[in-house]
């Protein structure tokens, strides 16, 4: 490391330790089936040895926010402690058809749908009360959803940092690049939550960028 | 279809403007906004919009906005705190309108009869 980098990272540090603000509580947030609650589980097991909640393909299968407190993640020299929140999936839309296709019964159907319904009300509250959002994509999928262009803009609105998980680049046809070109204004990490790929560069990022 | 002036939705509160939208989207209506909503006003109508969601009647909203951006001039980053520039949004029922293609700056979208 150079000699003005050094004094530079030093500094950073001093100066970050003398305004140290309380634990910022961080949101994870994206669509249903984003891979959101797999991420959450993999930083909660590899920072605490836990686990967040259970994961599924049925979409919606996150309707409470989950909240974890005090998770200290070290990387690369930095290190940050964080109170993560594990929100349901944000969407426009809850038809009962949808879980129906999935397999479930009519009845269980339309309480999931009712209970989506509040998982995201809760998820859009929680935007008023968060330091930061880590928002996972599904990087084969189409980036300029109405979700992520709704947190994007929420985030920037209110001037609070944002970090972009491109998730599932164990899939073949994921594309982070594409991800990274609609909104290049926010820094972006490729991971596969499912599988742990790159998924020191993301701590490297979260303990940077919201430390 | 309804098309809001930009001059009409400057007159009305957060509330109302996301009535307007819910009570005409719930008639089957589609509403094409000149102006957009702020980033808060669209979570405000997504919030609103699962309050309304019935199992047999209304499963939501089709939502489709340009990506907001700041206003970038150098005197007006300096002098006064950046406005959100929000742009044309196109609102529906979900079973009606469905997006087909989506970038910066276009919106393809397929509206059927119910």
């Amino acid at each position: 490391m150079g000699f003005i980098k050094k004094v530079k990272k030093n500094f950073s540090s001093i100066f970050k330790s003398l305004f140290k603000k309380k634990i910022a509580k961080i949101g994870i947030y994206g669509p249903p089936n984003a891979g959101k609650t797999t991420l959450a589980n993999r930083i909660i097991r590899d920072w605490t040895g836990d686990a967040m909640g259970a994961v599924s393909n049925v979409p919606h299968e996150t309707r409470r926010a989950r909240r974890r407190e005090g998770v200290t993640i070290e990387s690369n020299g930095s290190k940050v402690t964080l109170d993560i929140v594990d929100t349901p999936g944000l969407a426009t839309k809850v038809d009962f058809h949808e879980f129906m296709a999935h397999g479930l019964e009519e009845e269980e159907a339309k309480r999931r749908a009712k209970e989506a319904t509040e998982g995201i009300i809760e998820a859009v509250k929680w935007l008023d009360d968060l330091d930061g959002v880590i928002l996972v994509m599904d990087a084969t999928e189409d980036p300029f959803t109405q979700v992520n262009v709704t947190v994007i803009g929420n985030m920037e609105a209110r001037k609070l940092p944002l970090l972009i998980a491109a998730n599932k680049i164990d899939l073949p046809e994921s594309s982070p690049a594409r991800i990274r070109s609609a909104f290049p204004q926010h820094p972006l990490v490729p991971i596969s939550a499912l599988d742990g790929q790159n998924i020191d560069a993301l701590y490297e990022e979260i303990a940077d960028h919201f430390g | 279809m309804d098309l809001i002036s930009e001059e009409k939705m400057a007159d009305m509160t957060a509330m109302e403007k996301i009535r307007l939208i819910l009570d005409g989207v719930k008639e089957g209506k589609i509403m094409v906004l000149e102006k957009g909503l702020t980033p808060t006003e669209e979570a405000k109508l997504i919030e609103m919009t699962m309050t309304e969601i019935t199992p047999e009647d209304f499963a939501g909203i089709e939502i489709e906005s340009y990506p907001s951006s700041q206003n970038q001039k150098l005197i007006d980053r300096i002098f006064r705190k950046p406005a959100i520039r929000t742009r044309l949004t196109v609102i529906g029922p979900a079973n009606q309108l469905k997006t087909l293609k989506k970038d910066r700056d276009l919106i393809s979208a397929l509206v059927s009869s119910q």
